[in-house]
C-alpha cells in the first residue's frame, strides 16, 4: 500500500459495546500518539446498528505505515510506550462497557476503512460482546522461588553455585559442596511439587469462579523479573459477581507451601478470551455477516486451543513453549489472509 | 546457558514503572504478553511485514518466555544487541563463548566418529538430576 506521510491513519484499540456515558469518559484521554481517542460508531440501518463502536485515534502514517511500524517494532522503548497506551485506552473502555480488545498495531487508512471492518463483523463481535459481558480476565502466576541460600539468585543455574553449608564444616570442601547441592536439588523437587499443589488449588477456585481458562506461556526472563521461577501463568474469565471471591482465594493458594508464591493480576479486560478459546481454526464463525471484504472477517483469528491443555500438568514449564508453537503456526496462516484489499 | 538473562542485564531500563496500571499491578510483561499475544487479530490497511512481525514477537517473548528454548532454535540475537549485551561481563561472555566453541568442536567430531570432549566444563555448570547423582558417588 502507499500512504502519503502527512496523513494521518486510524489506529483502532478495541471493539466495544456502545454506552451513552462511553464518549464522555473517554474526553482527554489520548491515544498511542497523543492524539485524542474517538468512537466510530457503525451506522443506522444494518444489523446491531449502534450497538457497537470501534476506538480509535489518528496516528501519523509515518510512524505507523509499512515501514515506520519495521523500525520502530525493534525498538522496545517505543514498543513499550505504545503497548502501556494502547492498553491503558482498552482499560478505560473496558471499565466503562464491555470490550473486545484489538492487538496491537491495528491500523486502518481511514475511518471508513475501519468501519468498513466493524460493519463486516458486527454480528461476530456482538455475539462475543454478550458472552463476555460483565465479566473479567484475571492473571494467575505461580513462581518456585529460588532456594534460600543463592541470595536473591532467579533460576536453576545459580543452583551451579552453591553457598558453602554451615552444617558441613567437618566435611572436606568437595563432601560440602555435594552435600549442599543434593540438598538444593530436594528443595528444588519439593517446591515443584508445591507448585503443583498451588497449581491444583487455583484449578478447584476456578472450577468455582471462573468460566473459562486460558494458558499462556511461563516467563522467563528480563521481564519476568528475578523473583523466582515462573512455572504457571494463565488467564481466567471470571463473572464480576465472583471476581473478588476469585482473586481472594487465588490468591491464597500458596498458603502453607514453601517456595512457592502465587501471584495474581487483574483485573483485566478480556484480552485472552476476545476470540472463543474452542474455536477450531480457519472456522468462520461470522456466518451470515456481510463479506465484501476478503479477509476481513475470517482474520478473526482464534488463538489454537491454549485452554484445553492447561489442566492437570501445570507444573511443568516447558508446556507452554510446545503448544505456543502451535499456535504460531496458526497464528501465521490467520493473518496471512488478512492484508490490503 | 551459563546466565540467565536477567541477571546478565539486571534492570533493564523499559521496566519503568507502570504508568497506566488501573487496578492491576499491570508489569510490562503482563500487557506484552497480552496486546501482543492475545486480543483479536483483524487485517487492517497497514500491512505490517509478517516476518518482521513474527520476528518482533519472537524478540520479546525472548524477554518474557524462555531463553533456553530460543538457544535450542538457535537464536541468540541478544548477544550481539548493544543495547542488551553492554552489561554481560567480560567473564560471563568468555564462558559462553567456551561453551559454545566445545559445542561445536563435538558436533564436528561426532560428524567424524572422533570421541568427544566434555561439553561443558566441570564446574560452574548447569546443575543436572543424572550427574549430581554421579558426582556423588
Amino acid at each position: 500500500m502507499t500512504t502519503s506521510s502527512s496523513e494521518p491513519v486510524t489506529y483502532a484499540y478495541a471493539v466495544a459495546r456502545a454506552h451513552p456515558d462511553l464518549a464522555a469518559s473517554l474526553t482527554g484521554r489520548v491515544g498511542v500518539t497523543g492524539a485524542p481517542v474517538r468512537l466510530i460508531t457503525e451506522g443506522a440501518g444494518e444489523e446491531g446498528a449502534g450497538e457497537i463502536v470501534l476506538v480509535v485515534s489518528q496516528v501519523p502514517a509515518a510512524d505507523f505505515g509499512e515501514a515506520g511500524l519495521r523500525r520502530h517494532l525493534e525498538d522496545l522503548d517505543w514498543l513499550e510506550a505504545v503497548a502501556r497506551a494502547h492498553h491503558a485506552v482498552v482499560e478505560g473502555v473496558a471499565a466503562r462497557t464491555p470490550a473486545l480488545p484489538l492487538r496491537l498495531a491495528t491500523v486502518y487508512l481511514d475511518d471508513g476503512s475501519a468501519r468498513a471492518m466493524l460493519r463486516s463483523a458486527v454480528r461476530l463481535f456482538t455475539e462475543r460482546l454478550d458472552h463476555l459481558a460483565d465479566q473479567v480476565e484475571w492473571g494467575v502466576k505461580i513462581y518456585v522461588e529460588a532456594t534460600a541460600d543463592s541470595s536473591g539468585a532467579s533460576s536453576a543455574e545459580d543452583a551451579s553455585e552453591p553457598a558453602p553449608a554451615s552444617s558441613g564444616a567437618d566435611l572436606t570442601p568437595g563432601r560440602a559442596y555435594l552435600r549442599a547441592r543434593r540438598r538444593q536439588r530436594n528443595d528444588r523437587e519439593a517446591a515443584y511439587r508445591a507448585a503443583q499443589e498451588a497449581a491444583e488449588r487455583v484449578a478447584v477456585v476456578a472450577r468455582a469462579h471462573a468460566t473459562d481458562r486460558a494458558a499462556h506461556r511461563p516467563q522467563q526472563g528480563v521481564l519476568a523479573g528475578d523473583t523466582g521461577e515462573n512455572v504457571f501463568n494463565d488467564a481466567f474469565l471470571v463473572p464480576r459477581g465472583h471476581s473478588e471471591a476469585f482473586r481472594t482465594e487465588a490468591a491464597d493458594a500458596g498458603r502453607g507451601l514453601a517456595g512457592v508464591r502465587v501471584e495474581v493480576t487483574g483485573p483485566w479486560a478480556p484480552y485472552s478470551f476476545a476470540v472463543p478459546q474452542d474455536a477450531p481454526p480457519d472456522t468462520d464463525t461470522t456466518t451470515g455477516a456481510p463479506t465484501d471484504r476478503p479477509g476481513t472477517p475470517g482474520a478473526t483469528d482464534p488463538p489454537g486451543t491454549p485452554g484445553s491443555d492447561g489442566d492437570g500438568n501445570t507444573g511443568d514449564a516447558g508446556n507452554g513453549s510446545d503448544s505456543d508453537s502451535t499456535r504460531d503456526g496458526s497464528d501465521r496462516g490467520g493473518t496471512a489472509r488478512g492484508g490490503p484489499p | 546457558m551459563s546466565q540467565p538473562l536477567s541477571n546478565r542485564l539486571g534492570d533493564y531500563p523499559s521496566r519503568a514503572t507502570p504508568q497506566y496500571a488501573q487496578g492491576s499491578s499491570a508489569n510490562l510483561a503482563d500487557i506484552l504478553e497480552r496486546v501482543l499475544d492475545k486480543g483479536i487479530v483483524i487485517a487492517g490497511d497497514i500491512r505490517i511485514n509478517l516476518l518482521d512481525i513474527e520476528l518482533l514477537t519472537v524478540k520479546i517473548r525472548l524477554l518474557v518466555a524462555s531463553v533456553d528454548k530460543a538457544r535450542e532454535m538457535g537464536i541468540d540475537w541478544w548477544e550481539h544487541d548493544p543495547s542488551l549485551s553492554s552489561r554481560a561481563t567480560d567473564e560471563r561472555s568468555l564462558t559462553e563463548q567456551n561453551r559454545r566453541l566445545r559445542a561445536e568442536l563435538n558436533a564436528l567430531r561426532r560428524e567424524r566418529g572422533i570421541p568427544e570432549v566434555d561439553a561443558e566444563p566441570r564446574a560452574p555448570s548447569r546443575p543436572r538430576a543424572d550427574r549430581d547423582d554421579d558426582d556423588a558417588e
